[in-house]
């Protein structure tokens, strides 16, 4: 059955986008993660144009992110200060991303472009994920028991000015680094069409030493702000969000999701984080692939969009 | 008064008698003794608007054409020629070349077409060469290797030209957007005639164009044309005019559908 995606200008297989909807939502529900950086190389190697891919994915993230959010907020492991001084810097970084999309669309980069962040991002992040769970288990089998590494209790990001309290977070910090690493993510959130949840988790807790278990929920509470920006900047200057795609996506997405949940409760943490970052890389292998083999034509078409 | 009214009386008869042997001449059909009668063409297509429904794979168009005035020599030894161009709406086209930089493919040169079809189907009584020197269908702008393609702005070298045109051409083709069917117009009757057109499922909303010409031993005699309307219907057009007119209004309703999916997600699948 096929059904036409309005804003794509393409006929697809229905059960194709619901079973990858459902898939990543089974993912993201499994190992905690929002799913974007799955759904947006997805949706490319279905052939889906990346404009809309990435924008679409955007809108994905926001449904994806919020039954978390509203946990954490009900747990109380969400510091709405901390969130909201981290989406000063998002909104800022997704509206320079959005600027920096239309410009590298104009000068016919932005495929590459995507393709390379991607290619970056998910080959470090999946090889640092992948030799952290391989020391976790390797100590397990060992039955030693896994300590945290803290060092140092200070470094150069806590002698920044601008120092602000957060209460919820028991910490004293600078602004600085906070709007900044939210300035960073929200260009991901929208050159990318990711949430942006598996680099700021890393650097919330290792760059400015918040305490894990409001990590999560302020992540997500400034995910969901920064995409749900991002998707109405994308709707409103690149016309590239298909709300067709972006439903079906949704709607298994979620559903997937509650499945991943029990699945992910089951398996032991680092097992899942071997099994993620095999998953992570498997994609951005993929990608890489695309760009070192010779293309099938070396010569692309773009219709519209002036006189180039 | 008598030689005033014999000059007026014989000019009448010479113009009786005159009209007479036209008439006849042109009913038996004797080519070449009298000035030859202006071929006219009439074309008519199944609908005037093609819908792109959800479900939307393509369609069949049909074109229908009669040739007025067809002189029944002519048409007995294969003397007419009928060509008939579906043109999707003009845009500019870019086309890209890659090149390999530092181990990875990247889009390297850019060649940037006036506003060129971006849908193109032709059907033709025989292969277009074969109706028309190259040199005159280039002129005309006539099938899918001569139509024009002229580069904005930039004038490379002609080699570079000739290149990005061929891709140009091979991607359409490729992709099917340009299709060419060379065996597509065929004569139902002496004077009637029948065009088969593929739209792509891909193919282009807004007005299209179906255009006829009529050649008469490889002389363009007459030619005509007709829009054809390819709307988006019902759901898919309201999401394409909200996401272009209402962009602002849009991008809330995608959000607000993610927010209520995700939301309804979580009440739905509350353990407690």
């Amino acid at each position: 059955m096929t059904v036409y995606l309005p804003i794509a200008e393409l006929s697809v297989n229905i059960f194709i986008i619901l079973g990858m909807g459902a898939a990543v939502g089974f993912l993201s529900g499994m190992f905690g993660v929002g799913g974007g950086f799955l759904i947006t190389p997805l949706l490319i190697f279905y052939n889906i144009p990346p404009v809309v891919a990435v924008a679409t994915g955007a809108n994905q993230v926001v449904a994806s992110s919020i039954s978390g959010a509203i946990s954490h907020f009900r747990r109380g492991t969400l510091d709405v200060k901390l969130g909201s001084v981290l989406l000063i810097g998002g909104l800022a970084g997704a509206t320079v991303g959005v600027w920096i999309f239309s410009w590298l669309r104009r000068l016919g980069q932005l495929d590459l472009i995507i393709s390379l962040l991607y290619v970056v991002f998910l080959g470090t992040i999946g090889s640092l994920m992948l030799m952290e769970s391989l020391r976790a288990m390797r100590r397990a089998a060992k039955n030693q028991p896994v300590t945290l590494k803290r060092p140092g209790q200070h470094n150069w990001v806590h002698r920044l000015p601008l120092k602000m309290r957060f209460k919820k977070s028991k910490l004293y910090l600078s602004a600085i680094p906070v709007i900044g690493l939210g300035f960073g993510i929200g260009i991901l959130t929208s050159v990318m069409g990711v949430g942006g949840g598996f680099i700021m988790v890393p650097a919330m807790i290792y760059l400015l030493r918040i305490p894990t278990n409001v990590v999560v929920g302020t992540s997500l509470f400034q995910i969901i702000f920064v995409t749900a920006y991002t998707t109405i900047v994308q709707a409103a200057t690149n016309y590239s969000v298909d709300i067709v795609l972006a439903t079906i996506l949704m709607v298994a997405g979620v559903i997937g999701a509650q499945y991943g949940v029990r699945v992910g409760q089951k398996l032991r943490g680092e097992q899942l984080r071997a099994l993620l970052a095999l998953l992570v890389l498997a994609v951005g292998v993929r990608l890489a692939i695309d760009l070192i083999i010779t293309p099938a034509d070396l010569y692309s078409l773009q219709i519209g969009g002036g006189r180039g | 008064m008598r030689q005033f009214l014999l000059p007026l009386v014989r000019h009448l008869l010479m113009a009786g008698l005159l009209a007479m042997p036209v008439t006849t001449a042109e009913a038996q059909g004797l080519p070449g003794v009298l000035p030859p009668v202006k071929e006219g063409l009439e074309i008519g297509t199944s609908t005037t608007e093609i819908a792109i429904t959800s479900d939307f794979r393509g369609a069949d168009l049909t074109v229908f054409g009669a040739l007025n005035n067809a002189d029944e020599l002519f048409l007995a030894i294969g003397q007419y020629d009928v060509v008939v161009t579906l043109e999707g709406p003009r845009d500019y086209a870019t086309v890209r070349r890659k090149e390999r930089v530092f181990g990875i493919w990247m889009n390297t040169q850019s060649m940037t077409f006036e506003q060129t079809p971006e849908s193109y189907s032709i059907a033709s009584t025989k292969p277009l060469t074969d109706i028309q020197p190259v040199a005159q269908l280039n002129r005309l702008g006539l099938g899918i290797n001569h139509m024009t393609l002229s580069p904005t702005g930039y004038l490379g070298n002609a080699a570079q030209l000739t290149d990005f045109r061929e891709a140009y051409r091979r991607l359409k083709v490729g992709g099917g957007l340009y299709q060419n069917d060379t065996t597509g117009v065929r004569f139902v009757s002496s004077s009637l005639f029948r065009a088969s057109l593929r739209l792509p499922a891909n193919v282009p909303d807004g007005v299209h164009l179906v255009h006829a010409y009529l050649f008469k031993s490889g002389v363009l005699i007459a030619q005509k044309d007709l829009p054809l309307r390819v709307v988006k219907t019902g759901l898919e057009q309201a999401i394409t005019d909200a996401a272009h007119e209402k962009p602002l209004a849009y991008g809330l309703f995608c959000v607000m559908v993610a927010v209520v999916t995700g939301w309804g997600a979580s009440l739905l699948f509350r353990k407690d």
